[in-house]
C-alpha cells in the first residue's frame, strides 16, 4: 500500500512536470493576450503526431524530432495568432478568441483525423519499452528523461522571461497593456512571440505525452484541454509559479486516486476546481481579484 | 446645522501604501462642498469608501446620522447616496433612456411588479425623459450610451444617479475633459439641484469651477485633512499652497 | 425598445409600425407553419426538424449568454441531461410510444435542476474562469454519462420507438419542435423588453455598477441560467425522441456548446432574432455539408472555418450590421422627407438596438 502510494506520487510528480510545461505556455498567453487558448490541447496532440510522423517515417528519435517539431510548432503558433487572433478587437474579444480558438481546434482535429485516422498510436523508442528499476517498482526511462526535458524548458523559460530584454517586455505587458505601450514595448510583436512559444513548448509537451499516454488519437485533446484549464484556473490565471505547483500537486493526486479508481481519477481534476474557486475565485495562487476577471 | 455626510477618523490602505489615515470630513445638509487636493491625496479613495465600493480599515461613516460604514454599494445607493465615477460608468450598450431606467428598478414603492413586465413603467419613463431633459441630453433617448460624447455621458451618469432621488451626491471631477460651455452648463444644474435642497460633495481639480461652486472646501493631502473651510479662506492657507506645491505643481492631471 | 420620444411622436405613426411588425410576425408563423405542407422531401424535413430544435437552444443560450455576457461553453450539459432524462425515466418506468411525449416537462425540470448548484458555483467568477468552469462543469458531465451505472455507458439509451409513418413522424416532430422554438424565441422577447432583461444587459456592461444601483445581480444572472437551462433541456430531450438514440459523446457534445454559441454569434449576440437567424442558416449548411460531403472530416474542417470565418469577418453578428444599415437608410429618409413622421417614430421606436 505504501509503496503504491510512493510510486503514485513519483508518476505525479513526474508527469506533473510535463504538464506543466503544456499548463505554462497556456497560463503565459492568458497573461500576455488575455485569451484562452482552447486549441492548446488539440495542439499537444498535433506535436505528439509531428513526433509520431518524424519518427515512424523518417526513423528520426523522438528527442532528437524536438529540434525539428519545437520550431515548427512555434511557427505554427505564430500564425494562428497573426491569422485568427490579432484582427479580434472591441468588446466581444473574449468571448471571440474562445470561439476562434476553439474553431481552430476543431480544424486541426479534422486535418489529423484526416491524415491518422481515429485509431490509437504511440510514440514508441528503446527509452519508451525498457525501465529502470528504482525505489522497488519499474520506470520507464522515458518518464525520466521527459521530466527532464520539461524541467529543462521550463527554466529556460523562466531565464528568458526573467533575464533578458525580451523577456522584461513580456513581464511589463502582462502587467498592464497600456504602460509596456508607453515605455515603448512593441505589444504586438510580444503577442505574437509568445503565442509562438507558449505553442512551441507543446512539441515537447506533445512528445512525451505521446510516449506516455498508452496510445493518443486526435480525439484526445478534449481530455488534455479540459486538464489543462483545470491546472491553470487552479493554479491563478496569468501565474506562471501557480500553473507548476498546481500541475504537480493535480497530476499527484490523480494518481493517487488512480490507485482506486481508475475511471474517476480525472473527475478529482474538476472536483477540486469547483471546490476551490468555491472558496477562492481567484484560484490558489491568483492575484488580486481585479487580474482574475 | 446637520450634516448630510460624516466621515470620521477613516483609514484605508493599499498593500503598504496608507491611502487614508484618520481622515475626518463633515458635509453639512444642503451645502455643496468641495474636496480638493493634490494627485494620489486620497479624494477617489475617499468616495469609494463612502459609497461602499471599497471596505474601510478603521473609522466610521455616517449619513445623516445613520452609520453606513462598509454597507455595499447598493445599500448605500438605496439609503439616499447617489455618486457619479472619474471615468465615468454608463452602460455603454444599453440606450441612454435604457441606462435610465436600470437605475429606476429599486426605487421601492413596495409593490411587486412582475420581472417580465416591461422595464420601466409610464412614471418611471416620464420621470427619466423628465431628468433627461433637465440635464439636456434628452435628445439621444434613443440612442446606445456608447454614442455618446465624454461630457454628455458625465450628464448622463448625473440623470441616471438622480433618478433614485439621492438626499446626498457624490461628483467625481465632474468637469474634468468636458469642454468648457458644458463646464458651465454642469455648473448650473448642480446649482439647480442644490437651490431644491440636494446636498453635493465634488471631488474636483479645475478650481475656478470648485471656487465658484462651493460654500465650503476640505483639502486632503496624503490622506488626511489639513485644511476646511469656505473657499476664499482655504484658497489663502498656506497649509493648501504647501499640499500643491510640495507634492505636485500640476493640478490640472488626473487623478489616479 | 419604444422611447419616451416615440411616444410624443404621431401615435397613429406608431401604431402603424406596430401592426406592420405584427404583420412581418403573421407571416414568418404562416411560413414556417405551412413549410412541411409544401415540402414533403424527408431529407430536407428532417434537416427542418434538427434546425427548429437547435433554434430553440441557441434562443435559449441567448437568454443567458447573450444578455448577460457570461459566455457559457457548458449548455449541452442541460442538452444532454434533458435526453438522458426522459431516456431513463422512459426506460425505467417502460414507457413505450407518444406517452414519452408526456416526459418533456421532467427534461426541462432536470435540466432546470441541474442549474441551480451549477450557476451558484460557476457564476460566482466572470469572464474566462466562467468560461473554464462551465467547460469542467460539462466534462464532468459527460465523464458520468459514460461511466455512472444508470446510464448504460457507452452504448447509451434508445428512445421508446414510435409507430409512425415516416412522412407523419417528421410532420409531428416539425411542429413539437416548432412550438419549442417559437415558444423560446418569444420568451427571449419578453425577456429582453422586461425589466429582468434590463437588469441582465446591465450586468453584461457593467456588473458593479449595476450592482452599486441595486441590481441583485446574483438571483438576475441565476434565473437567467436556470431558464436558458431548461429550454435547452427541452430540447436536447425532443432531439433525442427525434433521433432515437443518445450517447455519452452526441448528448454531451463539444462541438454543441461551439455551435450555439457561433448561432448567436452569427446573428447578433444579445439580439432577439439574432441566434434564430443564426441557427436558421448554420444548421442547414452544417447538416447539408455532412450529407454533401462523405469524408466526416473535411466537413468539420470546413464547418471549423465557416465558425472562423463568423468569427472574424461578422463579429458584431449580421442582424446588428444589418439593422444599423437599415436604421440610418431610415434616418436619411426620414431626413429627406420630415413630414413622413412615421418613419421617424419607425427609428425612435425601434431606437439602436434591434
Amino acid at each position: 500500500m505504501i509503496r503504491q502510494l510512493f510510486h503514485a506520487v513519483i508518476d505525479g510528480i513526474l508527469s506533473g512536470g510535463v504538464y506543466a510545461l503544456m499548463a505554462v505556455g497556456l497560463t503565459l498567453i492568458f497573461g500576455v493576450l488575455d485569451i484562452i487558448n482552447i486549441a492548446q490541447g488539440i495542439l499537444v496532440v498535433l506535436g505528439a503526431y509531428l513526433s509520431y510522423a518524424l519518427s515512424v517515417h523518417l526513423h528520426l528519435d523522438l528527442f532528437v524530432g524536438l529540434l525539428v517539431t519545437v520550431p515548427a510548432m512555434f511557427v505554427i503558433g505564430v500564425a494562428i495568432q497573426w491569422a485568427f487572433i490579432r484582427p479580434l478587437r472591441g468588446r466581444d474579444r473574449t468571448a471571440m478568441s474562445l470561439l476562434a480558438c476553439y474553431a481552430v481546434a476543431i480544424i486541426i482535429e479534422g486535418i489529423l483525423y484526416w491524415v491518422f485516422g481515429p485509431n490509437f498510436v504511440q510514440l514508441n523508442a528503446s527509452y519508451v519499452t525498457s525501465s529502470v528499476h528504482m525505489f522497488g517498482f519499474y520506470l520507464p526511462y522515458i518518464y525520466l528523461y521527459g521530466f527532464a526535458i520539461a524541467v529543462l524548458l521550463v527554466g529556460a523559460l523562466y531565464l528568458t522571461l526573467y533575464r533578458t530584454r525580451f523577456g522584461r517586455s513580456v513581464r511589463a505587458t502582462m502587467q498592464d497593456r497600456t504602460a509596456a505601450l508607453l515605455i515603448g514595448v512593441n505589444v504586438n510583436r510580444v503577442a505574437a512571440l509568445t503565442f509562438g512559444i507558449g505553442v512551441a513548448v507543446t512539441a515537447a509537451g506533445g512528445m512525451v505525452f505521446g510516449a506516455t499516454s498508452g496510445g493518443f488519437n486526435p480525439n484526445s485533446g478534449y481530455d488534455l484541454i479540459s486538464r489543462l484549464l483545470a491546472i491553470i484556473v487552479l493554479g491563478g490565471l496569468g501565474s506562471i509559479g501557480g500553473a507548476l505547483a498546481a500541475s504537480v500537486f493535480m497530476l499527484t493526486v490523480e494518481a493517487i486516486v488512480d490507485i482506486w479508481s481508475p475511471t474517476w481519477s480525472i473527475v478529482v481534476f474538476y472536483a477540486a476546481l469547483v471546490l476551490v474557486l468555491t472558496v477562492r475565485p481567484t484560484g490558489l495562487f491568483g492575484r488580486q481579484a481585479a487580474r482574475a476577471q | 446645522m446637520t450634516s448630510a455626510l460624516r466621515v470620521e477618523g477613516v483609514a484605508k490602505a493599499f498593500g503598504g501604501v496608507q491611502a487614508l489615515t484618520g481622515c475626518s470630513l463633515d458635509v453639512e445638509e444642503g451645502s455643496v462642498t468641495g474636496l480638493i487636493g493634490p494627485n494620489g491625496s486620497g479624494k477617489t479613495t475617499l468616495f469609494n469608501v463612502i459609497t461602499g465600493y471599497e471596505r474601510v480599515d478603521a473609522g466610521d461613516v455616517y449619513a445623516g446620522g445613520r452609520r453606513i460604514t462598509n454597507l455595499p454599494p447598493q445599500r448605500v445607493f438605496a439609503l439616499g447616496i447617489g455618486r457619479t465615477f472619474q471615468l465615468t460608468r454608463i452602460f455603454p450598450r444599453l440606450t441612454v433612456l435604457e441606462n435610465m431606467l436600470v437605475a429606476a428598478q429599486h426605487r421601492g414603492d413596495g409593490r411587486w411588479r412582475s420581472p417580465l413586465a416591461r422595464a420601466g413603467g409610464q412614471a418611471d419613463r416620464r420621470r427619466a425623459v423628465e431628468l433627461l431633459e433637465f440635464t439636456g441630453i434628452a435628445g439621444h433617448a434613443a440612442a446606445l450610451a456608447d454614442t455618446l460624447s465624454y461630457g454628455q455621458r458625465k450628464l448622463l451618469e448625473l440623470a441616471y444617479v438622480l433618478v433614485a432621488d439621492p438626499a446626498v451626491v457624490l461628483l467625481d471631477e465632474p468637469a474634468g475633459g468636458v469642454n468648457p460651455s458644458l463646464i458651465q452648463h454642469i455648473a448650473a444644474r448642480i446649482r439647480d439641484l442644490n437651490a431644491d435642497g440636494r446636498t453635493f460633495l465634488i471631488v474636483e481639480h479645475n478650481m475656478d469651477f470648485v471656487m465658484g461652486l462651493c460654500d465650503s472646501v476640505t483639502v486632503l493631502d496624503y490622506g488626511t485633512v489639513v485644511a476646511a473651510g469656505p473657499p476664499a479662506v482655504v484658497r489663502e492657507d498656506p497649509r493648501v499652497l504647501d499640499a500643491y506645491l510640495g507634492t505636485d505643481a500640476d493640478p490640472e492631471a488626473g487623478d489616479d | 425598445m419604444n422611447s419616451g420620444l416615440a411616444l410624443r411622436e404621431g401615435a397613429g405613426g406608431l401604431r402603424r409600425v406596430l401592426a406592420l411588425r405584427g404583420g412581418a410576425a403573421v407571416l414568418v408563423v404562416a411560413v414556417f407553419a405551412a413549410f412541411p405542407l409544401v415540402i414533403t422531401d424527408q431529407l430536407i424535413t428532417t434537416i427542418a426538424v434538427d434546425t427548429l430544435i437547435f433554434v430553440a437552444a441557441a434562443a435559449a443560450w441567448n437568454i443567458f449568454s447573450g444578455y448577460s455576457g457570461y459566455i457559457s461553453l457548458g449548455h449541452a450539459v442541460f442538452f444532454g441531461c434533458g435526453a438522458y432524462a426522459v431516456g431513463i425515466a422512459a426506460r425505467d418506468w417502460q414507457i413505450t410510444g407518444t406517452a414519452e411525449f408526456a416526459l418533456l416537462p421532467m427534461a426541462a425540470a432536470v435540466a432546470a435542476a441541474i442549474a441551480v448548484p451549477f450557476g451558484l458555483i460557476a457564476l460566482r467568477v466572470r469572464r474566462h474562469t466562467f468560461v473554464v468552469i462551465t467547460i469542467a462543469v460539462f466534462f464532468i458531465f459527460q465523464l458520468m454519462a459514460f461511466n455512472l451505472w444508470f446510464t448504460s455507458g457507452t452504448n447509451g439509451l434508445a428512445a421508446p420507438f414510435l409507430l409512425w409513418s415516416p412522412t407523419t413522424f417528421n410532420d409531428r416532430f416539425y411542429y413539437l419542435a416548432l412550438a419549442i422554438a417559437a415558444g423560446a424565441a418569444g420568451l427571449s422577447w419578453l425577456i429582453r423588453g422586461s425589466r429582468f432583461g434590463l437588469q441582465l444587459r446591465a450586468i453584461r456592461d457593467d456588473e458593479d455598477r449595476a450592482r452599486g444601483l441595486g441590481v441583485r445581480a446574483m438571483p438576475v444572472k441565476l434565473a437567467a441560467f436556470v431558464i436558458s437551462g431548461a429550454i435547452t433541456g427541452l430540447a436536447g430531450a425532443l432531439w433525442f425522441f427525434f433521433i432515437g438514440q443518445v450517447l455519452p459523446q452526441s448528448g454531451f457534445d463539444p462541438i454543441f456548446d461551439l455551435t450555439v454559441a457561433l448561432m448567436a454569434f452569427l446573428g447578433g449576440l444579445g439580439t432577439v432574432s439574432g441566434p434564430v437567424i443564426g441557427a436558421l442558416i448554420l444548421e442547414p449548411a452544417q447538416q447539408y455539408l455532412n450529407l454533401q460531403i462523405t469524408n466526416n472530416y473535411l466537413s468539420q474542417i470546413l464547418l471549423g472555418s465557416l465558425f472562423l470565418a463568423v468569427v472574424l469577418f461578422l463579429p458584431r453578428g449580421a442582424v446588428p450590421t444589418i439593422g444599423e444599415q437599415i436604421t440610418s437608410w431610415r434616418a436619411r429618409q426620414a431626413d429627406r422627407a420630415p413630414a413622413s413622421r412615421a418613419a421617424a417614430a419607425a427609428v425612435l421606436a425601434k431606437g439602436k438596438s434591434p
